[in-house]
Formats: structure tokens, C-alpha cells, sequence
């Protein structure tokens, strides 16, 4: 709605002459990001939900269960701890199986035979009086409490035990009877009704909270540090979900959202960068020297092309190759690709695990360079949106400078799809698919820094106009360069193109 | 406080009903958290002595489980050169605040009259113990009469 009457445009970058027949979503140019999100949750349904839902979503589960097998709520609970809260497993094994045997296995007594355990009771309180077996007092019945199991013990030795299983070794639904040699587990009513101590109250809903989310394939815990959120889908697929707090991520292995490579090769490669550390702590190093003056150089924003600030020096490089800028400005670009036949003369040259070590060095590389440039994010926000204030001054209403926080948005899209993208060729075979891949993360790359460049130049009343326009195109080339480039590894995955080195 | 009423309590028991298998329990009487006494084992090779062990019972007893050692050298798979040994009833996650002081020296007993191959602190006896009983019964006998104490008279 905030730029509808802006002029789509299909040319978007002349600069590149394949850029008219690669553009395949013309209509998709001037889709917002809400409207993306809102097609990706029709596409894959998911909720958001605090702890609190958590807990209602244990209650509800185990009222179901109830509604159907009429068994008391705590011990409904332990079953389906027991089936790590599948009720329909729980069911079916309700009833197909022996259901002696059933309780036995989720260690709880058979509801049903209460009546026999209560007797027993019955008689134990001939005197009034018992005897706790753990601290030795002799106390009136009605401080004396014990489970199904008819071991009874002293209120006070029970909130003792079950406080130095909770604090101490981290149980929950586990803990079992303080008797010798029984295993029947003590349910969380009675915990509640022992435990009187806040913070040990807290811990032990965590704890159960925790195990249910753990056991629940369909939940899932928000990897962001202190969100308390918890992702709930219909079906568990590697799928972009995204928090209340905002933070997206893979719902199937958790790790930020990692489009165009899969979960499996991700794992591998961040094991790998967590291998070879030294190399990768080299890598990650903030500093780079200057091709030509040897100058030390930090880099703090976003864009690759650099020019020395030695003022006898002012060398236009960039940031990845440290080669010269000039190729990389014009038609050509070729610093995204690990090439192949110089990679083959260094095996003749050197030794194999040289070169191995090359080309890992070689994407993971581009791949720090692009998480590097995207932490940096927020900066760029904080910089566009003083541009954007900057501009409304010059006679442009709110609505019409929305671009520029766009044009952010899709640069972060298309570095973190960038960043992926290498991990993704770090473990593809060269094949006819893989080098049109390659061009298109080329394509990507070059249209990225453009952006990146465009988004840090300085805004003047003249240029004004211009740099709306430029910035518009660019940003709807690389967002639909992103399309492309996915669309073909997701066709790739579907048709069995890609081959894997390892 | 808890401990010391439950170990006096569990003290005197012991010392009226007596075990066959544990015998001189001695006790400092300043300390009752810290207990001596003598495994007394029925099978061979080890029924040819007897074995001082030494218990220490944690303040926050009976809510944790003692820690049990032995004084005397012995010839035995799950038993190892500094004397510790690895008894799963009194492990952190199987105690239970119920299990008696005679229960946890009846499985000890049990454990020296039986070596538990499967579970061993010193692999190469427990290799010994299945591959040639007849060898590491002669070596534990001879090592017994060594090193071990002299069994009480009754």
C-alpha cells in the first residue's frame, strides 16, 4: 500500500544484460514484506506461545485425553510423559495393550486399585501414630502423606527429598517414590502440594514446561537469548519461522533461517568453522591491511568497495579480494567464484590439504564477510532512518521515503541468502546446474554491494531524485535476483540436480 | 538436626540386630557423620580375610546418599587401587531418603561376594575374573591373605 504508485519497472539494472529475462516475478516487484509474511504463514501455519499457553497447552492435552480414557489428571499426565505426550499413542496402547503392564512401564499405580491400597492405609492407623521412615519421628497420621504406593512419609522429610531432586539434580516429571526400591513417580499435584518455596515452585514448572516442549516435535523453544517463546507448527518441515520477538529461524534445526543450503550441510559447516577454529579466528578478524600502503583497516559498514583514507594512498579495492575495484564496478564480476582451473594448478603445485584448506578458506571467506556486514544491520538502520528524516525536510512526505527503509530490508534478505549461498557451494560438484547457479550468486552478489554502496552515499537536495530512483531499481533487481537465485536451487533440490562433495 | 537423630537411630539398630557380613562398627562419637567397620564376605577367594571400610555420610543426609570407601586392600573388579567403589544405590540419581544404612552394606556385600564384570573400575581384573576364574581366584586368595584383616572370632 506505501508505494503503489510508485512505477513498477522490469528494467531495473541496465548495467546487466541478462536482467530482463532473468526477472520472472514483475508482479511480485512491489510486494511488501508484510504481505511476504502473510503468504509464507498461509503457506505453513505456525503459532507463537508463551509459557503460560505452554502450561494451558499440557492442560488441554491432558482434559483431551481425559475426555476420552476417565483417569485422574495426574496420572493422565504421567502416561503421557510417559509417550512423550503423543495421545495417540497413548491411547492405542490404552487400549490394545495390557494395561497392567502399561502402568507399570510409565510407573505409576493403576488408578483402579485404589481401594485396595486404601485398606492398607486403614490399617496402618490402628494407633493413630506413625512412624516416618526417613527421619524417624513418630507423628500423627495427618502429617504423614505418601502416593498410590502407600509409602507414606512425613510431610517435612517429602518437601526435603523432592526440593533436592528438583534444585540439586534438575527432575521433574522423573521423580520417583522416596521408598527403598519404588519406582512409582510422584505427580505434579503432589509436588505443588509439598513444595510451598516460590523459587523451587518455578524451577520445577520450567523443568516440566521444558520436557514437554523437548518431547513435542511440533514445539519448539526460541534460540533467541531470553524469549521466553515457543513455536508451535502443524507439521515439522525445515520452514522460516518467525518470533514474537522477531527473531526468524529454521524450525527444523533452529539455526538462523538458511535458505538456499539445508539444515544437514549447515550443521556440517558450522562444525566445521568450529573445527578450525584457528583458521576461522583468523578469518573473523576485523582487520584487513590495504593492498597498496599496507595501512591496517577496520571495516565498519556494510559496503565492499573500499577506498584507502590514506590520503597519499586512496586505493579503491575490495574488501573481499583485495583486488583492484575496477573490474568488480563494471559488467563483470567475479569475486563470489571459487575458480575451478586455478584451483586445480594449485593441487599440481601443492600439496592436497593445502588446497582443500584454500578453498575452504575461500567461501568461508565470503560467508564470514556477509554475517560480518550483517551485524552491522542496525547501524545501517539507525543511518537510514537519519536519512530518512533528512529527506522529509526536502519536501518528500512520510510515504515517500518508506523506500529507503525497504531498501534495507531486502539488502539484509539478500546478505544472509549471500551468506548461505556460500555454504551451499562449499559442498556442491561442479555440474552444468552449479555453474548456472554460480552466475546467479554472482548476479546477486554484484546488485548486493551496489545497493550496499547506493545506501551509503550522502543525500543532497540535487541528487535527491536520482538516488530515490537508482535505490528503488536496484533494490527490486536484487530482490527479485534473490527470487531467481532460490527458485532455481529449490527446482535443483526438486529435480535432483546437486551433487555433493562429502 | 536430621542426620545425626536418623544415624543414632540407625546406630543402635545395627549394633542390636547386628549384620554377619558388617561387624566392629566403630564411631566417632564427635563425628557420627563418619563410620568404620568390617565387611566380612562369605564366598572365595575373599572369605579368607576381612575388609575395614570407612562411610561418610553427608550433612544433608538422609537426602543424600554416603559416600563409601575401603581401607583395605582388595583383589576386586569394581573395587580399585585407592578404594573407591562404584555401588548404583548409592549414586546421586538412584538414592532414595528411605534406603537404610544395613541395605546399602547388604548390596555392598553382595557386590564383594559377586563381582560384577559388566560395571568394573579396574577392566584388566574384571578381564582376568572372566577369561581365567581359576588364575584370579589364586591372586585374590594370595592378595586376601596379604593384605587383609583378620576375621572376628564368631
Amino acid at each position: 500500500m506505501n508505494s503503489d504508485e510508485e512505477i513498477p519497472s522490469d528494467e531495473v539494472d541496465s548495467g546487466n544484460v541478462s536482467s530482463s529475462d532473468d526477472v520472472e516475478f514483475p508482479m511480485e516487484v512491489e510486494s511488501n514484506t508484510s504481505r511476504e509474511k502473510q503468504n509464507e504463514i498461509e503457506d505453513y501455519p505456525y503459532e507463537v506461545l508463551s509459557t503460560e499457553q505452554i502450561v494451558q497447552h499440557m492442560v488441554d492435552s491432558i482434559k483431551e485425553v481425559n475426555s476420552v480414557i476417565q483417569l485422574p489428571h495426574t496420572t493422565i499426565r504421567i502416561l503421557l510423559n510417559h509417550f512423550k505426550w503423543d495421545k495417540e499413542k497413548l491411547m492405542e496402547r490404552y487400549y490394545d495393550g495390557d494395561q497392567e503392564q502399561l502402568y507399570t512401564e510409565a510407573r505409576v499405580v493403576n488408578p483402579y486399585r485404589k481401594s485396595i491400597n486404601a485398606q492398607k492405609k486403614q490399617s496402618r492407623r490402628s494407633t493413630g501414630t506413625e512412624e516416618c521412615e526417613i527421619c524417624y519421628m513418630i507423628l500423627p497420621s495427618s502429617m504423614m502423606t505418601g502416593l498410590e504406593c502407600s509409602h507414606r512419609f512425613c510431610t517435612h522429610c517429602w518437601t526435603e527429598y523432592l526440593t533436592t531432586k528438583i534444585m540439586e539434580e534438575g527432575l521433574g516429571q522423573t521423580i520417583s517414590c522416596a521408598a527403598h526400591g519404588c519406582d512409582i513417580l510422584v505427580d505434579d499435584a503432589t509436588v505443588m502440594n509439598l513444595v510451598k518455596d516460590s523459587k523451587v515452585r518455578l524451577k520445577y514448572q520450567q523443568i516440566i514446561t521444558n520436557s514437554f516442549v523437548q518431547c513435542n516435535r511440533l514445539l519448539r523453544w526460541c534460540p533467541s537469548p531470553d524469549c521466553n517463546n515457543v513455536i508451535k507448527v502443524h507439521n515439522v518441515e525445515p520452514r522460516p519461522v518467525t518470533c514474537k520477538c522477531l527473531h526468524t529461524f529454521c524450525f527444523l534445526c533452529g539455526e538462523n533461517w538458511h535458505d538456499p543450503v539445508k539444515c544437514h550441510l549447515l550443521k556440517k559447516w558450522i562444525k566445521k568453522c568450529d573445527d578450525d577454529s584457528e583458521t576461522s579466528n583468523w578469518i573473523s578478524a576485523n582487520t584487513k591491511e590495504c593492498p597498496r600502503c599496507k595501512v591496517t583497516i577496520e571495516k565498519d559498514g556494510g559496503c565492499n568497495h573500499m577506498v584507502c583514507k590514506n590520503q597519499n594512498c586512496k586505493a579503491d579495492f575490495c574488501w573481499v579480494c583485495l583486488g583492484s575495484w575496477e573490474p568488480h564496478g563494471s559488467s563483470w564480476y567475479n569475486c563470489n567464484r571459487y575458480d575451478e582451473e586455478e584451483a586445480r594448478a594449485a593441487r599440481d603445485a601443492q600439496e592436497r590439504s593445502r588446497s582443500a584448506l584454500q578453498r575452504y578458506l575461500f567461501y568461508c571467506n565470503r560467508y564470514m564477510n556477509h554475517m560480518q556486514s550483517l551485524k552491522f544491520e542496525h547501524k545501517l538502520y539507525a543511518s537510514v532512518k537519519g536519512k530518512m528524516e533528512e529527506m522529509q525536510h526536502h519536501n518528500m512526505s512520510w510515504i515517500e521515503v518508506q523506500f529507503l527503509k525497504r531498501a534495507v530490508d531486502i539488502l539484509c534478505q539478500c546478505r544472509q541468502t549471500l551468506m548461505y549461498t556460500y555454504v551451499f557451494a562449499f559442498y556442491l560438484k561442479k555440474n552444468n546446474q552449479s555453474v548456472i547457479f554460480e552466475d546467479n550468486q554472482s548476479d546477486l552478489e554484484s546488485a548486493t554491494e551496489t545497493l550496499s554502496e547506493y545506501l551509503e552515499r550522502d543525500i543532497t537536495s540535487e541528487n535527491l531524485a536520482d538516488i530515490k530512483q537508482k535505490v528503488q531499481d536496484k533494490y527490486r533487481y536484487c530482490d527479485s535476483r534473490r527470487k531467481v537465485l532460490l527458485e532455481h536451487v529449490h527446482e535443483g533440490y526438486e529435480k535432483d540436480w546437486w551433487v555433493y562433495t562429502e | 538436626m536430621a542426620a545425626t537423630r536418623r544415624l543414632q537411630k540407625e546406630l543402635n539398630d545395627m549394633r542390636v540386630h547386628g549384620l554377619k557380613c558388617f561387624r566392629d562398627i566403630q564411631v566417632d562419637e564427635s563425628n557420627i557423620l563418619s563410620w568404620t567397620g568390617l565387611i566380612v564376605p562369605e564366598n572365595p577367594p575373599f572369605n579368607k580375610g576381612a575388609f575395614r571400610i570407612e562411610i561418610n555420610f553427608p550433612a544433608e543426609y538422609p537426602f543424600k546418599p554416603p559416600k563409601i570407601n575401603f581401607k583395605t586392600k582388595i583383589y576386586h573388579p569394581n573395587i580399585d587401587e585407592k578404594g573407591q567403589v562404584c555401588l548404583p544405590i548409592i549414586s546421586a540419581e538412584n538414592w532414595k531418603p528411605a534406603t537404610k544404612t544395613d541395605q546399602v552394606i547388604q548390596a555392598l556385600v553382595a557386590l564383594v561376594n559377586d563381582p560384577e564384570p559388566e560395571h568394573p573400575l579396574r577392566a584388566e581384573l574384571a578381564e582376568e575374573y572372566l577369561k581365567d576364574r581359576k588364575k584370579f581366584f589364586k591372586l585374590a586368595e594370595e592378595y586376601t591373605k596379604k593384605h587383609s584383616e583378620k576375621r572376628p572370632a564368631d
